[in-house]
Parts: C-alpha cells; sequence; structure tokens
C-alpha cells in the first residue's frame, strides 16, 4: 500500500501542492468547453462508479469525449462487481483492457488510493466515501475566482452536514491552501469538534446568523433526511435553524455569492427564493465542472498543454 | 533440532520475576523439568547437552494470552502448527488461543481436537473458549464440560457480550468453576461502521471512528458486575486511558480485575494509518497518542498485568480491499519481543526485568497456570533465551506463520530470540 500512485492522478486536495493547484485553474481557463481541442484523441476513459452520480458523472462524460476520448460507463449493477469481483481485480481487468485513465467514484473512503497503489494508470477520486471530492472543490474553486478576484482573505461559511461530506472536506482542503478564512456552521451532530482539526485556523459556529456575518462565500451542504433522522435531529428544527433565507443572506455582504454543490432540496437548507437569485451561482457551478475536468483529464494524461 | 533429556544452560543473564531472580546464573533442566538453578559454574552434572548463554538473557518462557490460530476451519490465514511455528521463533512456549474459529470453540469436541497432538502444534496450546452458543451472546455455553476438555477460561472475543444479564451470569458460572472471564471490552452498539480510532485522523480519512467510550463503558459495566459476584475479569487489549483508569479504579477496590496491553497499542497511534494502510487496522484500533502514553505507563507501573500479541493473522485478500472492508486484525507473535524491548526498554527506559514480568510471570498469574511462567526449580522446562541487544530488521515474507499482515515489516529491532525450549525440547534455534 505504499507504492506511489501513477504521474497525473487526482486522489484528493489534501496532498496536492498549491502550484498544482494553480495550473490546474489555469488550464481550466483555457478550456472551452463548446469548442474544445482534441487532446485526448485515441484514449480510453473508463468512468467506474460504484455510486449514483448526475452531475460528476456526466460532466466527466462530457470533458472526455469533448477532447476526443472514448469513454466507458462500468456500474455496479450489470458488471462482475455484482458477482463479487473485488475493486483490484476490476482495476486491473479494465487495465488490461486497454483504459488510459479510471475515474471512480466509491462509497468507501480511500478506494482510489487502493486502486492507485496497485496501478500504473492515473486514477482520478470523483468521489471517495465520506473522504474527498477533489473535482467539485476545483470547480468550486474556479467558481468562487469568476466572482472574486482572490480566495486570500475570503470569508467563507460552510453550513450543514460537514461530518459526512467529501465536498466539505476537499473544499476547506483547497481554500485553506489559498488562505480563506472559513467558518463551519451546524449543529454538533453534523459539524463536531473535530471537524476544526482538518486544517489550522477552522472555526465553528452554531448559530447561521453569527456564520452569516460579513461573508464572502456561503456554500450551503445537501440535508439528507434520513440521516437527520438517524442523528435524531427534527428536520423542522434544521431548517429553523439552518436554512438560508433572503432574510438571512442579507447578513452577509451584499455581493457574497450562494452555493451548493447539489442535488438541491428547495425548502430545506434553502429556499426557492435564494436558490434562484441573482447571488445564487449553483447553476454555473454545474457548468463550470465540464472545463474543470477537462483540465484534470488532460493533466491526467499528459496533455496539459 | 535436538531433543535431548537434560540441558545445562550456562553463563547466561536470568531473569525469572516470580522467584525474584535477576542475575548470572546456571540451569539444569532434564525430563521437561528444571531440576537446578545455581551460580555460575556450581553446576557439576552431566548434562547431554550445553548451551553456551554467554551475553544473552535466560528466562522463562513467554506466555500469550491471546492469539488467533485461525483451525479449526481458516486454515489458509494459519493453522495450529504454524502459529505455534511463529510464537516459537518468538519465544512464547504457551498460547491462549481464541475461540471464533469456523465454527466457532463453543463446545469440548472442539476445544479436545485443538489440542490433539496430531494438530502439531510446537508449544503449549491452551483453547479459550467461547462464553456463550457461537458467541451469540444469549445462551452461556457448558462453562464445566468446556474446563475439563482443557479450556482455561472463556470469551467471547470479537462479539463482547452487551447484555448484562448474560454477563453476570458467566461472571458467576465462571467463579464457581475456578475458570476466567475475558472480554474484548467494546460496545457494538456504537461502534457500526466503524474502522478505526474516532479523532483528527478518522474525520480527515472520511472513516467512521470507535470513541474511547465504546471501550471504557464495557469495562466500567463488567468491572461492576464482577465485583457484584465476585468473580474474576480479565480485559483483553485494552487501549484507551479511560479504560485504563476504569481498571485502576477497580484495583484500588479490590475488584478481581486484570487486563493485558498488545505491542501494537504501545508503539504505534491512530495516525499511523497514514492512506489507508490496512496493515494498521485492528480492532481495538491504534488510539491517540496519550492513550499509548497511558498505556506505557500502566505497563511499567503493573497497572497492566501483561503484553498480549493479539496475533490475528489474514490472508493477503483480506486486506488488500478498500479500508473499511478490510479485515481487522495483524499478526504479532514474532515482533512482540523486538517490539517490548525497542519501545519499552530502549525509549522508555522499562527495566529489562519487568518486560521479562510482562511476558511471564504476568500473564501466568492472569490465567493462573502452576510452574508455568518460572524457572523455580521443579517448574516446567518451558525456557525462552534471548540476546537483548541483537539488532535486526523484520521480514513479514520470512515469517513462520501462514501471514503476512504486519505493521511491522522491515522494522529495524532491538532484542532477538535465539532459543525456546518447551518442556525441555528446543522448539526454536537461531539458524
Amino acid at each position: 500500500m505504499t507504492a506511489k500512485a501513477a504521474r497525473g492522478s487526482l486522489l484528493g486536495i489534501e496532498h496536492l501542492a498549491t502550484p498544482e493547484i494553480e495550473n490546474l485553474l489555469r488550464l481550466t481557463r483555457r478550456m472551452n468547453s463548446a469548442r474544445p481541442r482534441p487532446l485526448l484523441r485515441g484514449k480510453r476513459v473508463i468512468l467506474l462508479f460504484y455510486e449514483p452520480s448526475t452531475r460528476t458523472r456526466s460532466s466527466f462524460e462530457i470533458a472526455a469525449k469533448g477532447l476526443g476520448a472514448t469513454t466507458v460507463l462500468v456500474q455496479a449493477s450489470g458488471s462482475s462487481i455484482e458477482k463479487g469481483e473485488s475493486l483490484l481485480d476490476t482495476g486491473y481487468t479494465l487495465r488490461a483492457v486497454g483504459a488510459d485513465v479510471i475515474v471512480i467514484r466509491h462509497p468507501n473512503s480511500g478506494a482510489p488510493h487502493l486502486m492507485a497503489a496497485h496501478l500504473d494508470i492515473p486514477i482520478i477520486n470523483a468521489g471517495d466515501g465520506m473522504h474527498e471530492h477533489p473535482s467539485q472543490a476545483l470547480l468550486d474553486a474556479y467558481t468562487i475566482l469568476r466572482h472574486k478576484k482572490t480566495m486570500s482573505g475570503l470569508r467563507v461559511v460552510i453550513v450543514g452536514d460537514i461530518y459526512h461530506s467529501r465536498v466539505a472536506r476537499s473544499g476547506i482542503h483547497l481554500m485553506s491552501k489559498f488562505g480563506a478564512q472559513i467558518t463551519m456552521c451546524g449543529p454538533a451532530e453534523l459539524v463536531p469538534d473535530v471537524c476544526a482539526t482538518l486544517q489550522p485556523g477552522l472555526r465553528i459556529t452554531r448559530h447561521l446568523e453569527e456564520g452569516l456575518r460579513g461573508a464572502d462565500v456561503i456554500m450551503l451542504l445537501r440535508v439528507q433526511k434520513e440521516r437527520l433522522a438517524g442523528l435524531n435531529l427534527r428536520l423542522g428544527d434544521y431548517v429553523d435553524h439552518y436554512q438560508l433565507t433572503a432574510e438571512r443572506l442579507r447578513l452577509a455582504k451584499r455581493d457574497a455569492i450562494v452555493m451548493h454543490p447539489g442535488p438541491i432540496i428547495r425548502g430545506l437548507e434553502l429556499t426557492s427564493e435564494v436558490a434562484d437569485s441573482a447571488q445564487s451561482v449553483i447553476v454555473a457551478e454545474v457548468g463550470n465542472g465540464v472545463p474543470v475536468r477537462m483540465a484534470i483529464l488532460a493533466r491526467a494524461l499528459g496533455r496539459a498543454k | 533440532m535436538s531433543n535431548s533429556k537434560s540441558i545445562l544452560i550456562r553463563g547466561g543473564h536470568l531473569i525469572d520475576p516470580d522467584a525474584r531472580v535477576d542475575a548470572e546464573m546456571d540451569l539444569l533442566v532434564r525430563d521437561g523439568r528444571v531440576v537446578e538453578v545455581a551460580a555460575p559454574g556450581k553446576i557439576h552434572e552431566s548434562a547431554d547437552e550445553k548451551f553456551d548463554a554467554r551475553e544473552l538473557i535466560v528466562a522463562p518462557g513467554f506466555i500469550d494470552l491471546h492469539v488467533h490460530l485461525r483451525e479449526p476451519g481458516q486454515g489458509d490465514k494459519e493453522t495450529i502448527a504454524s502459529g505455534t511455528a511463529a510464537a516459537a521463533a518468538g519465544g512464547f512456549t504457551s498460547v491462549c488461543a481464541m475461540p471464533n474459529t469456523s465454527p466457532v470453540n463453543d463446545c469440548r469436541e472442539i476445544t479436545e481436537w485443538m489440542r490433539q497432538p496430531e494438530r502439531g502444534a510446537v508449544v503449549n496450546v491452551y483453547p479459550i473458549a467461547a462464553a456463550t452458543i457461537n458467541s451469540e451472546g444469549q445462551q452461556l455455553a457448558d462453562f464445566r464440560g468446556l474446563r475439563e476438555a482443557g479450556a482455561v477460561a472463556v470469551t467471547d472475543d470479537g462479539k463482547p457480550i452487551l447484555g448484562d444479564t448474560i454477563m453476570r451470569d458467566a461472571l458467576r458460572a465462571a467463579r464457581e468453576l475456578g475458570i476466567l472471564v475475558i472480554q474484548h471490552a467494546e460496545d457494538t452498539r456504537l461502534t457500526a461502521h466503524c474502522s478505526m480510532n474516532a479523532g483528527p485522523t478518522a474525520f480527515r480519512l472520511g472513516l467512521r471512528g470507535m470513541t474511547v467510550e465504546a471501550e471504557a463503558g464495557i469495562v466500567e459495566r463488567d468491572i461492576r458486575l464482577a465485583q457484584d459476584v465476585d468473580a474474576r475479569l480479565h480485559v483483553a487489549h485494552i487501549s484507551t486511558a479511560e479504560a485504563l483508569k476504569a481498571v485502576r479504579r477497580g484495583k484500588r477496590a479490590r475488584a478481581r480485575v486484570t487486563c493485558e496491553a498488545t505491542p501494537h497499542h504501545f508503539t504505534l497511534i491512530d495516525e499511523n494509518v497514514g492512506e489507508y494502510n490496512t496493515m494498521f487496522k485492528m480492532n481495538p484500533p491504534l488510539r491517540s497518542s496519550s492513550d499509548r502514553e497511558a498505556i506505557v505507563a500502566a505497563l511499567a507501573d503493573g497497572a497492566i498485568d501483561a503484553i498480549a500479541t493479539d496475533h490475528a493473522p489474514h490472508a493477503d485478500h483480506d486486506k488488500m480491499v478498500e479500508f473499511e472492508r478490510a479485515a481487522f486484525g495483524i499478526t504479532g507473535l514474532e515482533t512482540a519481543l523486538g517490539v517490548a524491548i525497542s519501545e519499552l526498554h530502549k525509549k522508555h527506559k522499562i527495566p529489562l526485568t519487568r518486560i521479562v514480568e510482562l511476558f511471564t510471570a504476568g500473564p501466568a498469574r492472569v490465567m493462573g497456570m502452576k510452574a508455568r511462567g518460572t524457572l523455580a526449580r521443579g517448574a516446567h522446562a518451558d525456557i525462552t533465551i534471548f540476546d537483548p541487544k541483537k539488532r535486526w530488521a523484520f521480514e513479514a515474507a520470512k515469517s513462520r506463520s501462514k501471514s503476512r499482515n504486519t505493521p511491522f515489516d522491515g522494522w529495524q529491532l532491538a532484542g532477538k530470540v535465539v532459543a525456546t525450549i518447551v518442556d525441555g525440547k528446543f522448539v526454536y534455534r537461531t539458524e
């Protein structure tokens, strides 16, 4: 398990050096998703999805195809995975049929690391368990930087279920590396104190109003009803305390942007009014997923020109 | 290997904590027993074989209270023959074998089967039987029959007994028969889907963590129950400062409680999991550095009674999977002494005599073994001879165990076993 990942792999943001992130963002800016260059012609991109996904899967697929690659989608149901094949054996098989890169979404944290330690082709983490979702963090950074000059000193509040969120972990790593001031907001069940250990300088508040005051960026996370029930949290209480309403949004800076990795549940973590407001960049985020993933794939296959 | 009827071990430094010996001594064994212990050069009787132990420590044979030999049923991971060969190489002359075999050792037939000569054991094997039928925590096993068949203790090891009533019944029944109840202290209601210690590392890796309370709560409850019925209780592989506090309180209150700790828990911490290295996944999990420090302190001052390995062999395919799906457990028989001397003696300055006690008299007292764990005249000639200064690198690939799942592969260790004698016969000698 000590073997190193193949060059071009993207396993997480935590261990990614800041210049590497800057390079990826620079490359993203040069990717024109309307008229992409055929950088990956003749390459085979395997999309190995052990979990359902709409946004991530479709944008990786569109990104790969846009750059001229062939894509193959492998899902747990209808494949050997269902018959009990191990993750590594699936990886060896996909390598043998000629995969040049594997994009993997998996319910277990660290699954991409296991693959990367044993395969000689780049592995791209498209979300692993509660661990990381690096392409989401990159597209969020890209989105932020289209609205804000710099991330340094930016006041970011992340609201919701941080404990279970890979989006939050990757986002916190990335924004911390670039000097953002991050406040995490939610009840102790969803934002336990241990969250503050992820990076230096993180703050926690239980009061949304406090978190919103003076914020430049508001990142909302999806709330899962089943999870709240499992933690004995009442949905109504969550909405009362943590739903982003137009009124609460006014506590943030006037030019604050509202982000959400999706899927959003209107009337739960935010009101429809906020979701559709001028400050919401939620739809733009999804669109930015394509050029970011083009950059990630181009880098993975050494075509980052 | 020679199988002399008598062996004279000369020139060594004898450490026998039970007999309060820590001096240069010669030792004569004959027909499986210690017949004489005397100052250097004072034994004049002839012997079939002479062993030169100059520069070496001669100690009672080590006793491991907690191993998984995987037989019956999981011979691909380990067999009684391969596991005891690894034990001999690690200086262990007696091992207590946990019952989570397949089927579970909850009856006298399996206990007897494990002790048959056909199994090929090269050290003493003491079966520990299941406390409840199939370790399901519902109905007590037949303690009397199990004891008659040779079981020395009962436990549901990986499936701790959570029900108060059944635990109290187990303790009471065991007290009547003079058999020990061992508990793997984990409130499994709190640890579902958890694969490592709760804390910053688990959070960083996105893994669900086992809390300190899940261990300490059961230890506290068990001590209370043991006091209620005046029974003996042994806490397996204690791993948290909080549970140790409970044991210390219990001991002060004269509860009849003992506990063991493993080499990995006094050496490693949760951060060592790194990026999902499954060789660092075991249960109880590696804890925080303050927990580790509390264990080292308790090993030194006596709150912990024994070092036990929790040797838990697994096949490669059980470990080369997603971290959360990987099997819990690591091997430990061949590295225990080297890790103990490197970590406890060299780094933490715990005297060698105390370390030897934790491998010998300590576990013998826990298990109530007679004439083992000591080299007093008349004792069984179970002897471990080791070089406390020898530096060596452990290579998992050369392990005598059938499995290779160890976090200590490639580690530079100080202290190596040179020879192991069981009942007066060499069962291991360095090449």
